[in-house]
């Protein structure tokens, strides 16, 4: 358990860190602007369409927000800085997916909680089937099984 | 034994709390992260008059009502007679923000609807809505003298609206004004 949660942190830093590891260029290359806008607005929602990233609609504030998303990066902003300024004006409700913070932690760890309690409760089910033993026979079970063997029984 | 009975239906309930929380909420309203926050800065043309500029200094001084339309808009029209008559009664400042609009559209809308704003900022390219997190045209944010945005208003004003909502905050606003003077 501790170590799949270590191993979710680290996935989590890991994606975040190409971002900061940027550096703060003088001028962008074009190219790069157009490449990290795009990759930056994949990651934005947009907030007049339910669930569609600024990135695929075609909402007119979605546009303007492509372009705010561009400028900010010609700037000279870096992916999270552009993705914060955003965050700022709009709330966590603007990310894609959810930060991991105090009032998303359920999310996160929810389904590992679920997981984790489905299994207890699987494994511990399956021990218990596997140990209980059938009833004792009765004597009116015997008395009919010495019946069928003997080839007496017509039932 | 009992436990094992009672547990999928506590999950089921738990579930079906949630849901029905989730049924009340309208997922078009995101809450708002502006206010108490200072006015973004800004410089964008007046609507009617296109080389005079207007500034974020331009709507600090008195309680001021900004809203957010466009002749695009179908739910503007609803509010335009509320906001037609807060103009009359002359209660606060109203400057409009024209948003995402053709020049000659917006001025058509409003010699056809009247015209409620004291003065109309254009911001053809969501410059300053962006900057407000607005997320829909009607939508209503009252300032404070110093500036600062106190409330706002997802959707048209309705008279209802004005009278439950936004004129109480209107009230207290004036109310600490007079108190710090």
């Amino acid at each position: 358990m501790r170590a799949f949660v270590l191993t979710l942190l680290v996935l989590m830093m890991t994606a975040a860190s190409p971002a900061l590891a940027q550096d703060v260029a003088e001028t962008v290359p074009p190219e790069d602007v157009k490449s990290r806008t795009e990759a930056v607005s994949k990651t934005l929602r947009c907030v007049v369409c339910q669930n569609q990233s600024i990135y695929d609609s075609n909402a007119p504030l979605a546009e303007d927000m492509r372009r705010l998303v561009q400028k900010r990066i010609e700037a000279g902003d870096t992916d999270d800085e552009a993705r914060e300024y955003l965050r700022n004006l709009y709330g966590d409700y603007v990310l894609m997916s959810p930060p991991l913070q105090l009032n998303t932690v359920l999310l996160w760890v929810g389904p590992l909680i679920l997981v984790v309690f489905g299994s207890v409760w699987f494994l511990s089910r399956l021990r218990t089937q596997a140990t209980e033993l059938p009833a004792d026979l009765s004597e009116e079970d015997r008395a009919r099984i010495a019946a069928a063997l003997s080839g007496e029984d017509k039932a | 034994m009992t436990l094992s009975r009672i547990l999928p239906v506590g999950v089921f309930l738990v579930l079906v709390a949630f849901m029905a929380i989730g049924l009340t909420r309208d997922p078009s309203v995101i809450p708002t992260e502006m206010i108490d926050r200072a006015l973004p800065q800004f410089e964008l043309p007046d609507l009617h008059n296109p080389e005079s500029r207007v500034r974020d200094e331009d709507l600090t001084g008195e309680i001021t009502l900004v809203n957010v339309f466009g002749s695009w808009c179908v739910a503007c029209l609803q509010e335009h007679p509320t906001l037609m008559d807060l103009s009359r009664q002359r209660t606060v400042r109203i400057v409009g923000v024209n948003w995402r609009d053709k020049r000659e559209d917006a001025l058509a809308w409003l010699e056809k609807h009247g015209d409620p704003y004291g003065r109309v900022i254009f911001d053809a390219e969501s410059d300053l809505v962006i900057e407000m997190g607005v997320t829909g045209a009607p939508e209503t944010f009252i300032i404070d003298p110093t500036g600062r945005i106190r409330y706002k208003q997802i959707g048209p004003i309705t008279a209802e609206v004005w009278r439950e909502k936004i004129r109480p905050v209107v009230d207290a606003i004036a109310a600490e004004t007079e108190a710090a003077s």
